[in-house]
């Protein structure tokens, strides 16, 4: 319990997705605007990354990695070099899925989350996350954790920085820093202060 | 042929994916610490949103619309894996250093959105340049930052000793800051900051203005 317990908080505070790996950067500067929309968002992506991370993580253990297909008679033959490919096939089957779901049992749901779903498809925190658990070689249950764990960290930086951005456009910016660049600069700022959780181990 | 070269070269500093439309930025800064992993990486991804332009141009008259984007993603990802395999089997030090950044090319909205944006409506010539442009408005971005990383974060350039560190017995004290990951968000926040002192029109909007004040410091207090 411990393990998964450590493994959560260090994929939450210490591999933040967003501050230290700078995975989904693009939604992550896009729609941090306004708080609500970041909400939104981020729930999405918690959900879609608890999904998509175990998923693909039984597809990459039993199909494709050196010697997974042994329970079908071909124990020598490794299909790892189609993981990309199909990794990013499960994520947009899955966003697709989910989205005809919410849409028929959970409208409301649906009609809060309808813009975000489609955007996450080509969100790369969410390829990141299935390409470290690859790497990490996670088993089933650590990589539901790790899914979890770093979806939650993405949606607590998106939200973080929502909030931010909310109170910083009624100060007072140096012309060509406006925008864009302060939210760098900001966001510079932000994964400097989660760096001090990088001594943290349980 | 003017427009074949507008799509080379407005892409690098007129209309760059990074500063102005925020493209791409995920994989980009992470592999900005170390200057030879930056060029391995601006290559490949350069090459991947030129071919990709092309191959979608080619077919964009028998793409249907409703699943326009799944063959995009197919052809990027196939695109993908024939660079990851490659750097696997000549660069297997480097591409053990990028790790998952070569995967999440695929991912990189840089190439989605020149496939979606430029390549479904235009031959597939000028898609093919104006990947080669996008992919190198990319790579200033990305060298300029990996540069200074590598330059003042560790006094070497590619390996070779620019500024001999004092713990070598030279006079250079590193900054340390530079190698970790928040220095890459400050390096890009000025590089924007540059390019828009330069380019007035590219400065955006204030959503408030702020009013004059007009009291004197008596009345203030």
């Amino acid at each position: 319990m411990e393990h998964y317990i450590s493994l959560f908080v260090r994929s939450v505070f210490i591999e933040n997705m967003a501050l230290s790996f700078f995975l989904g950067m693009c939604t992550f500067l896009a729609i941090s605007k306004k708080v609500q929309a970041a909400i939104g968002l981020g729930i999405a992506v918690i959900v879609v990354m608890a999904l998509t991370v175990p998923v693909n993580s039984l597809i990459y253990n039993h199909l494709l990695r050196e010697g997974a297909l042994a329970w079908a008679g071909y124990p020598d033959v490794d299909l790892s070099f189609l993981g990309l490919l199909s990794y990013i096939g499960v994520i947009a089957a899955i966003v697709q899925i989910m989205e005809m779901v919410l849409d028929k049992y959970v409208p409301a749901l649906y009609n809060a989350l309808g813009v975000f779903l489609p955007l996450i498809t080509v969100n790369c925190a969410i390829m990141g996350g299935s390409l470290f658990m690859v790497e990490r070689d996670y088993n089933f249950s650590e990589s539901v954790v790790y899914g979890a764990g770093a979806g939650t960290g993405w949606a607590l930086a998106i939200m973080a920085l929502a909030g931010i951005r909310e109170k910083l456009k009624y100060s007072d910016v140096p012309e060509g820093l406006r925008g864009l660049g302060i939210t760098f600069i900001t966001v510079g700022l932000m994964s400097l202060g989660f760096m001090s959780f990088g001594g943290i181990d349980l | 042929m003017s427009t074949m070269r507008d799509a080379l070269t407005k892409p690098i500093i007129q209309n760059n994916p990074i500063a102005l439309q925020i493209l791409g930025i995920c994989s980009a800064l992470a592999v900005t610490s170390s200057l030879k992993v930056t060029l391995v990486m601006c290559i490949s991804v350069t090459l991947v949103t030129a071919f990709s332009s092309l191959a979608v141009s080619l077919i964009r008259n028998q793409i249907p619309g409703s699943i326009r984007i799944i063959v995009q993603m197919v052809i990027i990802a196939s695109l993908v894996i024939v660079v990851d395999q490659l750097l696997k089997a000549y660069a297997f030090a480097i591409s053990k250093q990028l790790s998952v950044f070569v995967g999440l090319i695929i991912t990189n909205c840089i190439v989605m959105g020149r496939a979606e944006g430029f390549a479904m409506k235009n031959p597939p010539l000028a898609s093919f340049v104006d990947g080669i442009g996008n992919g190198l408005g990319y790579s200033v971005v990305l060298i300029s930052v990996a540069v200074v990383r590598e330059l003042f974060g560790s006094g070497k350039l590619l390996g070779y000793e620019i500024l001999p560190l004092i713990t070598d017995g030279g006079w250079y004290v590193p900054n340390g800051l530079l190698l970790l990951p928040p220095s890459a968000f400050f390096l890009i926040g000025i590089f924007i900051w540059i390019v828009r002192s330069v380019k007035k029109d590219q400065v955006e909007k204030a959503e408030f203005k702020i009013t004059k004040n007009t009291r004197s410091v008596k009345e203030a207090f």
